[in-house]
């Protein structure tokens, strides 16, 4: 699928997410914070978004809700149509074992335990076959470029490696949304721009839809489009240059 | 999934292998403990009973006075020949009586001396004590009527005296008496109470009374009673015989004693089995330290692997698969622990039973138990720290170093 046929398919579906005046409030009263504060947000089904904010703008809390980890204290939050903030806790681990992939700062790979395993993870809270786990697991470390690293460790592994185990973790099950929290942000330069070229490229060639939080503006260039947050509210939603 | 939960969890204890045994020392040791005293309260109870039952089973002892204590001394009558002869007449529950006579004294053969019990008794001794030949032959006929010097010894006797030597035919000779010896009793081993059953020498009861005691006294009467027959109606029946024969007035109590080898048994029996329930009981509280050894570990684990815990939550494992993995990791640590503890017991029983001379009795039951009681410990004391793994938020979780 080419990135204009992405785009069409995306201008002709309901949006993959949809946010609605949602806001996320820690404590009450005098201590209250509103990390989220009426925020609306739409991502389209193949796009490729980057979220920029300074720290405390509420972008990390942002990320969890869309990633179903947390639920909005007010508004609404649809995922595929689902109203997630109706969904118990299991219920939205199910959502993500299905439809989600994580990427994060810290890798987050588990030491001690092979790059294939760490891939085939997510596969086995899916109850893929042995068999499939392995082929799937395989085929995803080939796809980032780690064809022959299966055996090794975390410990093992490059920064720049280990990131790639946990996107071939991301990926493996082919999710609907892949979610990335500062993905380059632990690596150089040189590794984050791979980082970045894998990411275009699953988006790009996979019709992945990708969500990532990013510090640097170089690496939000790689998105269709930067949201910035501010003060828990959404700044703009420009069209970012650089790829789109 | 469990399949895969099991291997998993077996990983995590390979990859933590000295802590994962220091963990399960205390189940180790409380199975250990638990199987041990079992079965060496097995054993000593199978000793107890085995001594007993070597004694002569059924076996019924009359004896003069009440009690016999130390330093209590009776002055009712004792018995004589003629008391067997109408137990043996009138009472149809009994199949061998055998009325003796003993004391000790110092046997002498050559230059060797050894001070043993020299029993005067007929050949239903033999019967009612269970006792077999080594060698030679029991008394004659005309042995017992004639009253001639010849005895049959046992086999500690027979060592202290002629070592190796045959003793067949040999002389011994007792206070002024040089006897023969004529049979050799097998070996029995050592008795209930630490007395050695083998240390006698028999003569013919008529002999002892003529040569040894100066006297017509019988101090104790055995009686075997017959298969099948109840000892309880038999101890009545003699009971009720010996007064008659004594004289004895409705009013008066009894001056002899029936004792009833049964009752012994089960006395001991029942005494042992006591001490091995409560130690048993001892051994079960260090499964339960154990238990919380585990539980402590567990909550470590998961304090440890936090973040790992908050990686599985992300990725979409559901609570109670958290829950299980922590849950299958302590029943498999305690499991572990528990089959470490049985063969840990059994080496360490047949040691001991060898050590202590105790028989060693497998209890299949309780090696069962003690199995199952320590899966059970995992899933106690496993259950708390799984379910705060599985309570775990994965935000927090991830968000921790």
């Amino acid at each position: 699928m080419s990135a204009v046929e992405g785009a069409l398919t995306a201008v002709d579906t309901a949006p993959l997410i949809e946010l609605r005046q949602v806001s996320r409030i820690y404590g009450a009263g005098l201590t209250e914070v509103r990390a989220l504060d009426g925020v609306d947000l739409r991502i389209r089904e193949g796009e490729f978004v980057a979220v920029m904010g300074p720290s405390g703008s509420g972008k990390s809390t942002a990320m969890n809700i869309l990633g179903c980890l947390d639920t909005p204290t007010l508004g609404s939050y649809r995922f595929l149509g689902v109203a997630v903030e109706t969904l118990d806790r299991n219920q939205r681990a199910l959502l993500r074992r299905h439809y989600l992939g994580f990427v994060f700062q810290g890798f987050n790979l588990l030491n001690r335990t092979s790059a294939l395993e760490n891939v085939e993870l997510p596969l086995i809270y899916r109850r893929s076959p042995r068999a499939e786990r392995h082929a799937l697991a395989r085929e995803a470390l080939a796809m980032v470029g780690l064809a022959g690293w299966e055996h090794h460790t975390p410990g093992e592994l490059s920064g720049g490696q280990q990131q790639r185990v946990a996107i071939a973790r991301a990926l493996v099950t082919a999710p609907s949304l892949l979610l990335a929290d500062e993905p380059t942000g632990n690596l150089d330069t040189a590794r984050s721009h791979e980082i970045m070229d894998l990411l275009t490229g699953l988006n790009r060639e996979r019709g992945i839809t990708v969500l990532m939080v990013t510090h640097e503006a170089d690496m939000a260039a790689y998105a269709h489009r930067v949201i910035h947050f501010l003060d828990g509210r959404v700044a703009d939603a420009a069209p970012s240059g650089a790829s789109a | 999934m469990l399949w895969n939960t099991l291997l998993l969890a077996l990983r995590e204890i390979r990859r933590n292998m000295l802590r994962s045994v220091l963990t399960i020392l205390g189940i180790v040791i409380g199975v250990a403990a638990v199987i041990v005293m079992v079965t060496l309260g097995d054993g000593a109870t199978r000793q107890v009973t085995q001594q007993i039952e070597s004694l002569g089973t059924n076996l019924l002892m009359i004896r003069v006075g009440q009690r016999m204590g130390p330093g209590q001394q009776s002055n009712a009558p004792s018995f004589g020949v003629d008391d067997a002869v109408a137990i043996r007449r009138d009472v149809s529950a009994a199949r061998a009586v055998a009325p003796s006579a003993s004391t000790s004294l110092t046997a002498i053969a050559g230059n060797r001396s050894w001070s043993t019990t020299v029993t005067g008794t007929d050949n239903a001794y033999f019967d009612v004590r269970n006792w077999e030949l080594e060698s030679g032959r029991f008394f004659s006929t005309g042995d017992l009527h004639g009253g001639r010097a010849v005895c049959v010894i046992g086999a500690t006797t027979r060592r202290e005296l002629f070592g190796a030597m045959d003793p067949i035919d040999q002389k011994i000779r007792l206070k002024s008496m040089a006897c023969q010896v004529v049979g050799l009793l097998r070996a029995k081993g050592q008795s209930t109470m630490g007395m050695d059953q083998d240390d006698l020498a028999l003569i013919p009861l008529r002999t002892f009374q003529r040569r040894i005691a100066g006297n017509q006294d019988v101090t104790l009467i055995q009686v075997s009673v017959r298969d099948g027959e109840s000892t309880e109606e038999a101890t009545k029946e003699l009971e009720r015989l010996m007064r008659e024969r004594r004289n004895i007035l409705p009013s008066e109590e009894d001056d002899f004693s029936v004792r009833d080898m049964k009752e012994i048994t089960n006395m001991l029996t029942g005494t042992t089995r006591v001490l091995t329930a409560l130690l048993t009981a001892v051994a079960a509280v260090s499964l339960l330290v154990g238990g919380i050894g585990i539980m402590n570990i567990m909550l470590v684990s998961v304090t440890e692997r936090t973040r790992e815990i908050g990686i599985r939550l992300a990725i979409g494992a559901l609570e109670r698969e958290v829950l299980l993995q922590f849950l299958v990791e302590a029943v498999v640590l305690s499991s572990l622990g528990g089959i470490l503890g049985i063969l840990l017991a059994l080496g360490a029983s047949v040691g001991l039973t060898r050590l202590l001379n105790v028989p060693f009795v497998f209890n299949g039951g309780i090696v069962l138990i003690a199995f199952f009681f320590s899966a059970a410990v995992g899933v106690i004391f496993g259950y708390f720290p799984a379910r705060r793994a599985a309570r775990l938020d994965p935000i927090e979780a991830l968000r921790r170093e």
